[in-house]
């Protein structure tokens, strides 16, 4: 059911060599194409609109879903996904999107996934975006988060696009309640042509609730790329944003940020830096003997890894 | 072997091009500890860096055992086995310090890196997994960039100022750890150095001063000359001493 194409996409978005254990639904061209359960997590169709229900009972330790999606020929897909982590519980889910585009017409998906993480639970979430395919058919990919986390909860979000993603507007909404705590990290790369938007919306609505995120970015070619990292604090609680960007060749990057406190206890950190790779930096590995283009993959291999 | 024939350095400035390096000759034997000295700005670095061919000599030659590898660029120079140990060694972001050393070390080298570590102070269960970032400080950046000269086996290795952020416990081990290098890999090792333990580790103290070598002379001397100068003067205003002369802001 899967074939060599599939294979070698799943392997870049969610590190699968062989179909997986525990949960998982594997999505490839607007379609279901293989789905597992177990005791603990159940997967579900959604009846009213495309997409699937991810539950996780209360309690769930140490227990994976994998929901990558593929797309190998020319398509819009859309899809809205559910996950409800039960309290207590403490899960990875590992999402991600392939496209295997040889065509020349556009390979789309638009995904929408909303995380419920209950009291207590902990979630650790994979993102991978990857595109590949010789056709100058555009791959685009336009993920849109929305993360609730209750009491205790504690999310972390790993987000990833390395390559050949055309155009990308990623959206992310958390809100975060008592003792809540996010942790996001984000990388980026765009070449040639290739456009990405990355907007990060934090709200801190509980006491003592904490939010980190740490985006990092390469631009080369003549991409573009624009950050919008936004945190709000209503509580007493603690918000810190880096956003570090490298910029090479004919690339622009806009790293426009804001916080905002409505309350005197909120204490709000946002660091933005965009800069291209210093001359001492590749002039220490030369000296190692790395050549210069071997020194600049080095420096940008580390910094997005 | 490393010569230095008639070699000049001529850099482009904000104020224009400026003679940096004025016909200097220099002869490197192998096993031997040399320190450069003499005041800022008068040429150390620059020397160490046209070694290393950070900056390309704008005349004369400079020859490795025989090879002259005047035209060879910083890797090339780097595979021929010359290492520079920077006096303010860049951070990187997201490239550990165990990544560091084994870039330093080589793929097939199968050199304990922990023992690299301790050669230079620092304990290598706290520092193997960080990131070279601006979490490091000033004195912690010199060890690692230390370290990764001692990493590689080299012909030729240029310390720049390695005693700068490195407290007195550490800079006993620091010195003991320049002569094991020389020891035991047969290094030419060229220290740029202000200070009296590091100068009394060289056979040779090389005294440049105004992009010159002023002096080629023993530690024994130079510490001598030095040392009577101090007694001569009064001031104890840190007065500078330039190659056995008295460069005084008092009036002794």
């Amino acid at each position: 059911m899967l074939n060599v194409i599939d294979k070698k996409i799943l392997a870049a978005v969610a590190d699968l060599h062989e179909i997986p254990q525990g949960a998982f639904n594997i999505r490839k061209n607007g379609q279901g194409i293989i789905r597992n359960t177990t005791a603990n997590i159940d997967i579900v169709t959604k009846k009213d609109k495309p997409g699937i229900d991810i539950i996780v009972k209360p309690g769930t330790k140490k227990e994976s879903v994998h929901i990558p999606v593929i797309l190998s020929q020319g398509m819009n897909d859309m899809v809205y996904n559910t996950f409800e982590i039960g309290e207590g519980s403490d899960v990875l889910v590992v999402a991600g999107c392939g496209i295997h585009n040889s065509g020349s017409h556009t390979a789309q998906h638009d995904g929408i996934h909303e995380f419920y993480i209950r009291k207590g639970a902990r979630m650790k979430y994979v993102e991978k975006h990857y595109g590949e395919g010789e056709g100058n058919g555009q791959r685009v990919l336009n993920p849109k988060t929305i993360i609730e986390i209750e009491e205790g909860g504690w999310a972390e979000l790993e987000m990833i696009q390395i390559k050949g993603v055309d155009r990308t507007i990623r959206d992310t909404e958390v809100r975060l309640h008592k003792n809540a705590r996010l942790i996001v990290t984000e990388r980026l790369l765009t070449t040639e042509g290739q456009n990405a938007e990355s907007n990060i919306t934090v709200e801190l609505k509980g006491d003592g609730s904490t939010a980190q995120i740490l985006s990092r970015s390469v631009a080369q070619g003549d991409s573009v790329q624009v950050f919008h990292l936004n945190m709000r604090g209503y509580a007493p609680c603690r918000g810190h944003i880096q956003c570090d960007s490298i910029i090479m060749d004919k690339a622009k990057v806009s790293s426009i940020p804001e916080i905002t406190a409505y309350h005197s206890e909120a204490q709000l950190v946002h660091e933005a830096a965009i800069g291209r790779i210093a001359s001492e930096q590749l002039t220490k590995l030369m000296t190692l003997g790395l050549t210069e283009k071997e020194a600049e993959e080095k420096i940008l291999q580390g910094f997005l890894a | 072997m490393l010569q230095l024939k008639n070699v000049n350095l001529i850099l482009e400035g904000e104020q224009g091009k400026k003679q940096i390096l004025k016909d200097i000759n220099l002869t490197l034997e192998d096993k031997r500890i040399y320190v450069m000295t003499g005041p800022n700005g008068g040429g150390k670095s620059s020397i160490a860096k046209t070694i290393m061919g950070i900056y390309p000599p704008t005349s004369g030659q400079i020859i490795l055992n025989g090879e002259d590898i005047s035209a060879l660029g910083v890797t090339e120079r780097a595979r021929l086995g010359i290492g520079y140990a920077f006096q303010q060694p860049p951070r990187f972001k997201g490239i550990k310090v165990k990544d560091m050393l084994k870039l330093a070390a080589g793929e097939d080298s199968n050199l304990n890196i922990c023992d690299l570590l301790y050669d230079v102070g620092l304990c290598s269960q706290d520092y193997l997994e960080r990131e070279i970032d601006a979490s490091f400080s000033g004195g912690e950046l010199k060890r690692v960039e230390i370290a990764s000269i001692l990493a590689r086996k080299l012909k030729v290795a240029l310390f720049d100022e390695p005693e700068a952020g490195i407290d007195l416990w550490s800079f006993q081990s620091l010195t003991e750890t320049f002569e094991n290098l020389n020891r035991k890999y047969n290094t030419t090792i060229v220290i740029i150095s202000h200070q009296e333990r590091i100068l009394r580790l060289a056979h040779q103290v090389i005294v440049i001063a105004d992009g010159m070598v002023k002096e080629i002379t023993t530690p024994h001397k130079f510490l001598g000359e030095i040392e009577k100068m101090e007694s001569d003067c009064l001031c104890k205003n840190n007065c500078t001493f330039i190659g056995g002369k008295i460069d005084a802001q008092c009036d002794r």
